[in-house]
């Protein structure tokens, strides 16, 4: 298997890491926001709390959130690991900086790092408020139909009162819009899908994703915010 | 004009330093690099060390003119070499910083002097067509398809400046290695041995201690030749193919 450990820990095979964890990443991303967009029925939080009985107990989707983990903690230190040998590489740092670019945000092409490690924290704080919370079986639970399921919705509109947190969790979808404004077209071009015919598209549904993806989660609790 | 130079200056009594020169009277036909002709001539005459820069072809086909002019690698003006920079696009009063190409994998000489021999190395390593081709051949007797041709005719536009190094912010060597094992493999007689050269040049690539590439693509615009990023996609997938996918293992 020597062949496979120098192509795993080259660069190009290191980026090739990035690219496959960052494209699952965003997949989960359209998944997560299906689940969150529940939030906003008007039914005292039915729809949200059976949707998240089932995303914890259905088994196909118990392995896929494993799976999810591994993915976000091999994507995480992988890019740490990266950026930490990529900032080696120069000693003396420039005395007068330019950021000129091709096609690519070149503000957050140059800081996929610092982007990446405050969403990390985000995770980290997100994972402790609300699905720690269920996990540690301390919430309250209703009963839909005879169906006992935890309250998870009762925790999140209770976290989505709090006018700091509403603004933290706002500005973290800010800065996932710009780790996907470059990530997006950057793990295209990373598997080496770049071509003259589809990456003008590429490069717009990436845009797109950035902006509408991010922009959704984020209008769920200022939404619920204003509702009161 | 009236120019404030901020040079890098390194070795003898400097220790690494940006040392301010005054310029008077530089024409705006002068090309940048006869621009420190003319302040190195001063240098020499008030008993001061001259500034050493490289320089060879003075026409933008060599690649040895290397330094960073006001953070721009070959100055401001893309696709073009310091060489072909004219002073015209500078005003009268202006401040110019001028600094060597930064990378651990150029270590500077002296002054805006830096070692690029890593690049030779990577050339070493699979730059190369290992059986004599012989004489240009009868134009058809090699058919090769024009946009094939005209792809690997970019690639070759490399002058292996090292600017694609000098303006990554990973000090990333994969625009200048991309297009040297593109221009290769692109053609009938270099794809014979295009499973071993991309691993080959890629591992020296990243001996030499040169960042991996986050896709900035500051490369590309800084380049002289304007080579683009899409043969570093192209350079992951053969990369991928030969690593994954053919029998060839580089020792
Ligand atoms: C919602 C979660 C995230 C998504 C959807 C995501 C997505 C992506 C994508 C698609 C890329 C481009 C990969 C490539 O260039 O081939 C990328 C790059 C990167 N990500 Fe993330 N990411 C996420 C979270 C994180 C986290 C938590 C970190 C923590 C450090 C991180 C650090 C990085 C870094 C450093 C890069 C640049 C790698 C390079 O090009 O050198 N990301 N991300
Ligand atoms: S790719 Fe461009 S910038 Fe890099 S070495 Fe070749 S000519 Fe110079
Ligand atoms: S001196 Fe040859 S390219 Fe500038």
């Amino acid at each position: 298997m020597s062949w496979f450990s120098t192509f795993l820990t080259s660069s190009v095979g290191r980026k090739l890491v990035m690219s496959l964890t960052g494209l699952f990443l965003i997949i989960f991303l359209v998944v997560h926001l299906i689940g969150n967009l529940q939030l906003l029925f008007d039914d005292g939080g039915e729809k949200f709390n059976l949707y998240a009985k089932f995303m914890t107990t259905n088994p196909v989707i118990k392995l896929t959130s494993y799976l999810l983990y591994a993915g976000i903690l091999l994507h995480a230190i992988q890019g740490w690991l990266l950026w930490r040998s990529n900032a080696n590489a120069r000693e003396t740092k420039y005395a007068v900086k330019v950021t000129r670019t091709v096609n690519t945000n070149s503000f957050a092409s140059r800081n996929m790092g610092w982007l990446g490690t405050i969403i990390f924290i985000f995770i980290l704080i997100h994972l402790y408020q609300f699905w720690l919370q269920m996990k540690m079986g301390v919430l309250e639970m209703v009963t839909y139909e005879d169906v006992e399921v935890d309250n998870l919705y009762y925790v999140v509109a209770q976290a989505f009162q709090n006018p700091l947190y509403v603004v933290f969790y706002v500005i973290c979808m800010v800065v996932i819009a710009y780790h996907l404004l470059h990530g997006f077209q950057s793990a295209f071009q990373t598997l080496g899908l770049n071509h003259s015919k589809y990456s003008p598209l590429i490069r717009t549904v990436g845009r797109i994703y950035a902006v509408v993806v991010p922009l959704a989660f984020a209008f769920i609790p200022v939404y619920m915010y204003l509702q009161g | 004009m009236k120019l404030t130079l901020k040079i890098w200056r390194q070795g003898g009594k400097f220790k690494g330093e940006l040392v301010t020169y005054q310029l008077d009277n530089v024409s705006e036909h002068m090309s940048f690099l006869e621009m420190l002709d003319v302040l190195n001539e001063e240098l020499v005459q008030k008993k001061e060390e001259p500034v050493v820069f490289e320089h060879d072809c003075r026409e933008g086909i060599c690649g040895t003119c290397s330094m960073v002019i006001n953070g721009y690698p070959h100055g401001p003006m893309q696709g073009t070499t310091a060489c072909q920079l004219h002073m015209r696009h500078f005003k009268d009063g202006d401040t110019i910083t001028i600094e060597p190409f930064r990378a651990k994998s150029f270590p500077v000489l002296k002054d805006l002097a830096v070692d690029r021999a890593a690049f030779d190395r990577i050339i070493q390593a699979g730059g190369f067509v290992s059986v004599n081709t012989g004489q240009a051949q009868d134009a058809n007797s090699i058919p090769i398809e024009k946009e094939q041709a005209a792809e690997a005719f970019d690639a070759a536009a490399c002058i292996g400046c090292g600017a694609c190094v000098a303006a990554c912010p990973n000090s990333s060597a994969m625009l200048f290695t991309s297009a040297k094992v593109a221009h290769l493999s692109l053609m009938p007689q270099g794809e014979v041995e295009k499973q071993r050269r991309v691993q080959a040049m890629v591992r020296q690539m990243d001996e030499e201690g040169f960042g991996a590439c986050s896709n900035i693509t500051a490369c590309e615009a800084e380049c002289p030749k304007e080579i683009s990023v899409e043969y570093i996609a192209k350079l992951n997938r053969d990369y991928f193919a030969s690593s994954l996918g053919s029998e060839t293992k580089v020792k």
